[in-house]
């Protein structure tokens, strides 16, 4: 119906005489007319008008179940998302703007990147942050790639990592020519003694995730350490919400520290827009992927900020970068900074608490009514209770006809996920459920 | 303008979260202190963000002729239609039976954009270009390891193209052959005839090219490498030249990237998210990151491919873009699409052509939809430099085009003006163009000086780098 052309036969006439040609057709000489589309080959349907496409676009988005109540995380959590994030995060000249180039007119999102890098920085407990990457999983793939080095080439990840982002480093060790290995689980946690058993001198890095896959805390200052003592690198994914109360990476003597930054006022939105959080030691800076911030100033003493260390990268580099990224997820980075803003210490320390409170009273009430943990060890706001699989999914669909999202089916069990966002009384609820479905 | 963290007072905040309903447990071990971030109120919070936006030139402020960024208008209906909370309430590991929406969007797209590029299959994993190029490369790689040919080590790259293909190229394990450009800007037909053998894994090129011509030696171009054993990747960041007028698959080539917030109208969102789907020929859509959408008697499904390269990031992609892209397709349609590619190229062909008598064109002859002007005479002769231009453009409120980019032009400016922009901006920058080159030689310290009214001047890019400050700290705070 449209293409968001403003033009009329008049003006058109005008500029293909300006141009020097009869036709826009005409503009496309160079193209071998054997190549060309002819009229209608394009096997599209025809345009529609804004209220057509309201109710297309509209219908798809009806079609889909929005549950009321999420209890399954997996890498993508609901947490609450304060009005004013939105609300910020629609202004326009953040949304439409280019990558800042011309740092002249491009503060406001420079300075907003260099506030996301020092909240974060905070956070992680580490030296520096970039502006972004893609998401957690690429997050883990690159900070991977960031610790090969000639005589180590070789990349031990925890087998109690999520599997996408296992797969996602595997794939992007496909790339690279890295070896990978996985370290193997012990009772839900990341076993120390293999890791012992592999780590060597052809070791580059370790990738554990904190709190792991099945929610469990591990004792990462101690794994850190084994990998320092091969020479190895030492990377963790975190969730960003946990570090408001848990041991951060810095304090764990991370390298690198990674993480999903989806659950800082992201919707979970069916897998993205995510956002890739990395973070590295100061020894590390240059090694990092991605545009990064830096604070300057002009001629006459104002304080200002730039695109830094371009030295890194691929327009500058190019077959010598250390990555190929080139955009980011700057306006996720900036719903981050807006979210931390928002939330403060106080409030992000209060989700935190009240997500794991909420896991722990929720795990009680399932182990009541026989649906017992499956892991021992210490865990956040996610946990897993073994089931075999036929009854699993008769919990999971008593559970959907109340509009409730229950674990996620994994080996030998259900993975559940509570956030600050699930009442007491939908807790009760759902345990009550269970206990229904397994006393049939 | 102050940082967050220097506004506000320990105390201030926002009441966003009820009592915890149930008793609270900690942790062991636990952090040893609580993070250092901002204490504000919910007005001190939204005036510092309203004070930053007003320090950004964003789409809707003025032209935005960044050469090779598509920077077209950004309708608004796609912002509404990706805030429905029937997309962004979703889980991503949801049942797929109750997703059957959100798959609906992908299956479509996915259709709708292997029609427009002339591709069999396409997966909408990748978040951007860049990450397009790095999966595409992958498909190439496992393509030839999957028929046993292993001595394919080789990507041969233009020296006009963008730095990710190089880039791009090195991350997928593979080494970089660059062949030069002929006089036109275009691929030096006997040099790539030279560069091919048996170590060749593929090309990576854009058509049109950097510099804004329709490579017409194209269907030759993807011949040599096709009989070298070579497979074609088809960078498309300037697919919005020839959407719908002609498709990369018709040129010969086998697997493809597009940007859907270059082409497609997604936001830049001031460097992302954006979307970068990669398709390909059949031959290839087994290798393909999985999962993707297929169709069953039970509806929509996800499922990953035969001898799929794995993952390339986490879930589907970028969903809400994706869904941005969809609602853009569907408005233009099919005639939508073509006359978007065709008034693109006329807003640049008329630009160039009302530019010509005050700069020098790279290359003069009709262009796609952008087209590079060379400073250099224009600098020997009056010390203005392409920056200094840039930066003059500044003043009048006017982004400037992509500056010393493609490498092979010096004191390059890129324009691309793009089709959703009337004759009368266009007009009126064609004047702003035509004022600065007069400036530059009548006074040429004010353009060496420029910009004077932006927020703040020229910064010092090269202090910045050697002694990086990257973050606050409180320390900073307390001197």
């Amino acid at each position: 119906m449209g293409s968001y052309v403003s033009i009329t036969e008049m003006e058109q006439q005008k500029m293909l005489d300006a141009v020097g040609v009869r036709s826009l057709d005409e503009l496309y000489k160079d193209v071998p007319a054997e190549m060309l589309l002819s009229e209608g080959e394009l096997k599209l349907p025809s345009g529609k008008s804004e209220l057509e496409v309201r109710e297309s676009i509209g219908a798809y988005a009806a079609q889909n179940t929005r549950f009321a109540t999420v209890l399954r995380g997996a890498g993508s959590y609901r947490h609450y998302i304060p009005a004013v994030v939105k609300s910020v995060i629609s202004r326009e000249e953040l949304v439409t703007a280019y990558t800042p180039y011309q740092a002249e007119v491009s503060q406001g999102i420079l300075q907003s990147i260099y506030e996301y890098q020092s909240m974060i920085c905070q956070l992680f407990g580490m030296d520096v942050s970039n502006a972004s990457v893609y998401d957690g999983c690429t997050a883990a793939a690159e900070a991977v790639g960031m610790c090969r080095d000639r005589r180590r080439g070789k990349a031990l990840v925890s087998a109690c990592a999520d599997p996408q982002v296992i797969e996602t480093i595997r794939t992007y060790c496909f790339g690279s020519g890295m070896e990978l290995a996985l370290v193997s689980e012990k009772n839900g946690q990341t076993d120390a003694d293999a890791l012992k058993e592999l780590a060597g001198a052809d070791t580059a890095c370790l990738y554990i995730q904190q709190p792991n896959y099945y929610g469990q805390m591990e004792d990462a200052e101690g794994l850190g350490a084994i990998i320092h003592e091969a020479g190895g690198k030492y990377i963790m994914g975190v969730n960003p919400i946990a570090c408001a109360v848990m041991a951060t990476p810095g304090e764990c003597g991370a390298d690198i520290a990674v993480g999903e930054g989806q659950p800082l006022g992201l919707p979970t939105s069916f897998g993205g827009p995510y956002l890739g959080i990395m973070t590295a030691t100061q020894a590390m800076m240059r090694k990092l992927p991605g545009r990064i911030v830096g604070k300057t100033s002009d001629h006459d003493g104002n304080v200002g900020y730039v695109l830094t260390l371009t030295a890194r990268e691929q327009h500058i580099r190019r077959e010598k970068a250390s990555s190929n990224i080139c955009s980011n997820e700057a306006l996720c980075a900036l719903t981050a900074a807006v979210y931390l803003s928002a939330m403060g210490a106080k409030s992000l320390t209060e989700a935190a608490e009240q997500s794991m409170a909420k896991a722990h009273y929720l795990a009680g009430l399932l182990a009541e009514a026989e649906l017992p943990l499956k892991y021992e060890g210490e865990y956040f706001h996610e946990f897993v209770t073994v089931c075999e699989s036929q009854k699993a999914q008769a919990i999971l669909d008593a559970l959907e006809k109340k509009g409730i999202l229950g674990g996620l089916p994994v080996e030998g069990g259900l993975l559940w996920c509570a956030t600050e966002m699930v009442s007491r009384a939908k807790l009760d609820e759902t345990a009550a459920i269970v206990k229904e479905v397994l006393a049939r | 303008m102050k940082l967050i963290f220097e506004k506000g007072q320990e105390g201030h905040g926002l009441g966003l979260l009820p009592e915890c309903d149930v008793p609270k447990v900690s942790l062991s071990r636990t952090r040893r202190k609580p993070p250092v971030l901002p204490h504000v109120s919910e007005n001190e919070l939204t005036r510092h963000y309203t004070a930053l936006a007003k320090r950004v030139h964003g789409m809707n402020d003025g032209f935005y002729p960044l050469g090779s960024c598509t920077m077209k208008y950004n309708p608004k209906i796609n912002e509404e239609m990706a805030a429905l909370p029937g997309f962004t309430d979703l889980h991503p590991l949801q049942p797929v039976e109750t997703a059957q929406g959100a798959l609906r969007v992908l299956k479509e797209t996915e259709e709708a954009i292997c029609e427009i590029t002339g591709m069999d299959r396409m997966t909408l994993q990748p978040a951007a270009g860049a990450h397009g190029e790095f999966t595409g490369l992958l498909l190439i790689k496992a393509y030839h390891k999957s028929r046993g040919d292993f001595g394919r080590t080789k990507i041969i790259v233009p020296d006009s193209a963008h730095g990710t293909n190089p880039a791009s190229s090195v991350m997928a394990g593979f080494t970089v052959v660059n062949v030069p450009s002929d006089e036109n800007g275009c691929v030096d037909v006997e040099a790539l005839r030279a560069a091919v053998g048996p170590d060749t894994a593929g090309l990576m090129l854009t058509n049109p090219n950097t510099v804004g011509i329709f490579d017409k030696n194209i269907l030759e171009i993807t011949k040599i490498i096709h009989e070298a054993g070579g497979q074609c990747y088809y960078d498309g960041a300037n697919l919005n030249a020839v959407m719908g007028v002609v498709r990369p698959g018709d040129m010969g080539f086998d697997v493809i990237h597009v940007n859907l917030h270059k082409t497609f109208s997604t936001p830049h969102g001031g460097g992302g998210p954006g979307s970068g789907p990669v398709g390909c020929k059949a031959h290839l859509a087994a290798f393909l990151p999985g999962p993707c959408v297929e169709k069953s008697d039970e509806g929509l499904i996800l499922r990953k491919p035969a001898q799929s390269i794995g993952r390339v990031r986490g879930f589907y992609g970028n969903f809400l873009v994706v869904v941005r892209a969809l609602t853009y397709i569907q408005t233009l349609g099919k005639e939508g699409i073509p006359e978007a590619a065709k008034h693109a190229v006329l807003n640049a062909n008329y630009m160039m052509a009302r530019l010509k008598d005050s700069y020098h064109m790279a290359y003069d002859t009709i262009c796609m939809h952008e087209f590079v002007m060379n400073l250099s005479e224009l600098k020997k002769e009056t010390g203005v430099s392409a920056m200094d231009i840039a930066k003059g453009l500044l003043d009048h409120g006017i982004h400037p085009p992509t500056m010393y980019f493609p490498l092979i032009v010096h004191e390059a400016l890129m324009v691309e003006p793009t089709e959703t922009e009337t004759k009368d901006t266009l007009d009126e920058a064609i004047g702003v163009f035509i004022q600065l080159a007069e400036l530059a030689r009548t006074q040429p310290e004010e353009l060496l000086s420029a910009p004077h009214v932006t927020p703040v001047g020229r910064l010092d890019e090269v202090g910045a780098a050697r002694k990086p400050v990257l973050r606050w700290t409180p320390e900073e705070q307390d001197i």
